[in-house]
């Protein structure tokens, strides 16, 4: 679903993904660890589209999202087409970046009405549905303001959801949460990891969600893959050193 | 009408003349507005409230209405009750008056910008007010406003041509004067507005640079 | 010493007559200003290089210029340039709107530039295109930034539109000097400085009423929000 193929991005002088190469399968949810200001993050924002990387293609369900067939050739892709193949991926925030001038509904249904074309009906039934999905339904009506941090990264989640993507990003979406918050979002992860058509690739530090619900799990560290594998590898027995570095730092806690 | 260069070339020399005057109004207006701005401002922040009141309506007043009516009133109005001034000091009274609640507001921004403490620890090493403010509040005061001092000294510059209503012979009333005579008016208010934008945009980017200085942004 | 500052009516009646003038100036001004805010505080931050630029140099220019220096220009120098007529209430429009438009379009910059970035990066990982990012996220929480220095900016055009009285149009300022040389005619008994205070007066309400309004409109915005922002 997700091939990266030697991406290469800097900011100046600062390498921070260094010819990657990443394959996500369908289905596939695949959690990226490793130290902060590694480029975790970037991998989901190149992906995103919010950060265009230098060099290297990036294939979404068959189709590259920078580039454009033209032959035999690739060339750049124009703005319409990038829109076209990110129409299958959506992304969560870590500081969860609502609308705070939209009730939590309005939040849900403003892109599947702008953007798929949906009649606001449509798109209120569809928004109703995924809130109550994420235990919000009675806060439909409320302003972002009015919520907690785990009940705004659940709006998100649903937000997202109303476009049906194929991939779904989740940005270290719990790291902006008071502690008794994150079990919350969790629980909504849990549930959509349950869905076998919905391709996930997850940053985060919650190391035993992650050992749970995750099919692989990829150590990133300076730019390049270090090690990856299915958790009961990378947790208990990681072969490089500075894995096991990390993760006893993070484990320790 | 085409532009005719000759014509703009021979009458030149006068725009160029009258500009000069503009400039002399602009500082001289500056340097009134500046004192005047830092009285309304103390005087709009005494703790009498009988004070106080007065300066705030007054420094509102002046603030809301048009120079353009205040210039006619200094001119025109005043020798009515025998006062009576000459172009120039009408204009330059008029800009520093004008311009002064808007240094006044400057001043008050940079005044209450000044850290609470520095007022308690004069209160603690019992400076008296005259002490405290000259040699503590505004000289920390002062700086701070100096950007937004800064972009009113380059608005009162824009404002300055309205001279040429009560008789400045500033750049605009050259302009205007060369113009109904000969009844060409583009070549010599073109050169106006070109002379005025080398001089006004330059000042404005100084006065940029200034806010990066002085960390200013409002 | 009240008859000395009290206007006769018919001196009201003018000074009224005038005053619909000014605000019919004002709101055309405004209307004018407001659109070329928008449109060039948008410009400036357009990815496209020369439409940066091309933005960068009207504000630049419409700010640089004094008001009434292009007032005269638009009124005596453009008309024989091209060959057209204008009338002093469009030339004086146009000239106060084109400079409120200079100074509105960096009072938008700012607004827009004030919304975080992450409201931008949601709308990207939604999908939506530039123009609904800008009118459904950007904008409306660009309005209660822009507001406050926009209403300011209006109290200076208010101010500005006396300058129209220069070039014939019978304003509230027009008005005024009509009164103080036909002062003879009307037979006051009020001394011509209060001839002029009384003019100011009406300029202050003026301003305080579009005070007042914009002070609404920031209230409605917050609560938009919610409440406290």
């Amino acid at each position: 679903m997700v091939r990266m193929r030697d991406v290469t991005l800097a900011f100046g002088e600062h390498v921070v993904l260094n010819g990657l190469d990443l394959d996500v399968a369908a289905g596939e949810k695949v959690v990226i660890i490793g130290p902060s200001g590694s480029g975790k993050t970037t991998i989901l924002r190149t992906i995103m589209t919010l950060n265009r990387p230098q060099s290297g293609t990036i294939e979404i369900d068959g189709r590259q999202l920078y580039h454009e067939e033209k032959g035999d050739d690739l060339v750049p892709a124009s703005e319409k087409h990038i829109r076209s193949v990110r129409s299958d991926i959506s992304m969560v925030f870590q500081h969860f970046n609502l609308f705070p001038h939209k009730t939590a509904l309005e939040n849900v249904t403003l892109a599947p009405v702008k953007v798929l074309g949906r009649s606001k009906a449509e798109a209120e039934e569809e928004g109703m549905r995924l809130l109550t999905e994420v235990g919000l339904a009675d806060k439909a009506g409320a302003r972002p303001i009015q919520l907690s941090g785990g009940q705004k990264q659940r709006v998100a989640i649903a937000r997202s959801l109303a476009m049906h993507p194929k991939v779904m990003l989740f940005d270290e979406v719990t790291s902006a949460l008071d502690p008794e918050l994150v079990g919350d979002v969790l629980n909504v992860l849990r549930k959509l990891a349950e869905r076998g058509d919905m391709t996930m690739m997850l940053v985060t530090h919650e190391m035993g969600f992650a050992s749970e619900m995750a099919d692989r799990v990829v150590m990133f560290d300076q730019g390049r893959i270090l090690e990856e594998g299915p958790p009961s590898q990378i947790f208990k027995q990681p072969r490089e050193e500075r894995t096991q570095r990390f993760l006893r730092a993070v484990l320790s806690h | 009408m085409t532009w005719d260069w000759e014509f703009a070339i021979e009458r030149f020399p006068d725009i160029a003349k009258g500009m000069l005057v503009t400039i002399q109004a602009t500082l001289m207006g500056m340097a009134l507005a500046l004192v005047v701005g830092l009285i309304l401002a103390l005087g709009r922040r005494a703790p009498q409230k009988w004070i106080a009141w007065p300066f705030r309506a007054v420094i509102e007043f002046i603030r809301s209405t048009p120079l353009l009516i205040q210039l006619f009133f200094l001119y025109y109005a005043l020798p009515e009750v025998g006062v009576v001034l000459d172009p120039m000091p009408a204009l330059v009274f008029g800009l520093g008056l004008h311009y002064g609640t808007y240094c006044s507001e400057a001043y008050r921004a940079g005044i209450d910008d000044v850290a609470r403490g520095q007022w308690e620890a004069s209160t603690a090493l019992n400076l008296g007010t005259v002490t405290t403010w000259a040699s503590v509040i505004l000289p920390q005061a002062i700086p701070t406003s100096i950007p937004a001092l800064g972009n009113y000294f380059v608005a009162m510059f824009k404002d300055a041509p309205l001279g040429s209503t009560i008789s400045v012979a500033g750049v605009l009333f050259m302009a205007r004067s060369i113009g109904s005579s000969t009844f060409r008016y583009l070549e010599t208010l073109t050169m106006a507005g070109f002379l005025f934008l080398l001089v006004s945009i330059p000042a404005a980017l100084l006065v940029r640079r200034l806010e990066g200085r002085y960390g200013y942004a409002k | 010493m009240l008859e000395n500052f009290i206007l006769s009516p018919q001196a009201y009646t003018r000074l009224w007559e005038g005053t619909q003038v000014t605000v019919l100036v004002f709101v055309f001004s405004t209307a004018l200003g407001t659109a070329l805010s928008l449109f060039f505080g948008v410009a400036r931050l357009a990815p496209q290089r020369w439409v940066r630029t091309l933005a960068s140099v009207y504000v630049e220019f419409a700010r640089g210029v004094s008001a009434i220096i292009l007032l005269f220009w638009m009124f005596f120098a453009l008309p024989p340039l091209l060959g057209i007529s204008l009338t002093p209430m469009v030339a004086g429009v146009l000239a106060l709107g084109i400079n409120m438009g200079a100074y509105g379009a960096e009072v938008v910059r700012g607004g827009i530039q004030a919304v975080p970035e992450g409201q931008t990066e949601a709308t990207i990982a939604l999908n939506m295109t530039d123009r609904q990012r800008l009118a459904h996220v950007v904008l409306p929480q660009a309005i209660p930034v822009i507001l406050p220095p926009f209403g300011n900016l209006m109290i200076e055009i208010l101010k500005g539109t006396a300058l129209v009285s220069l070039i014939t149009l019978s304003d509230l300022a027009f008005e005024v000097q009509k009164l103080r040389v036909n002062r003879v005619v009307i037979a006051d008994s009020a001394t011509t400085p209060m001839l002029y205070i009384n003019a100011l007066i009406f300029y202050c309400i003026l301003a305080q009423t579009v005070t007042a309004v914009f002070g609404y409109f920031e209230r409605r915005t917050v609560r938009s929000f919610g409440g406290a922002r």
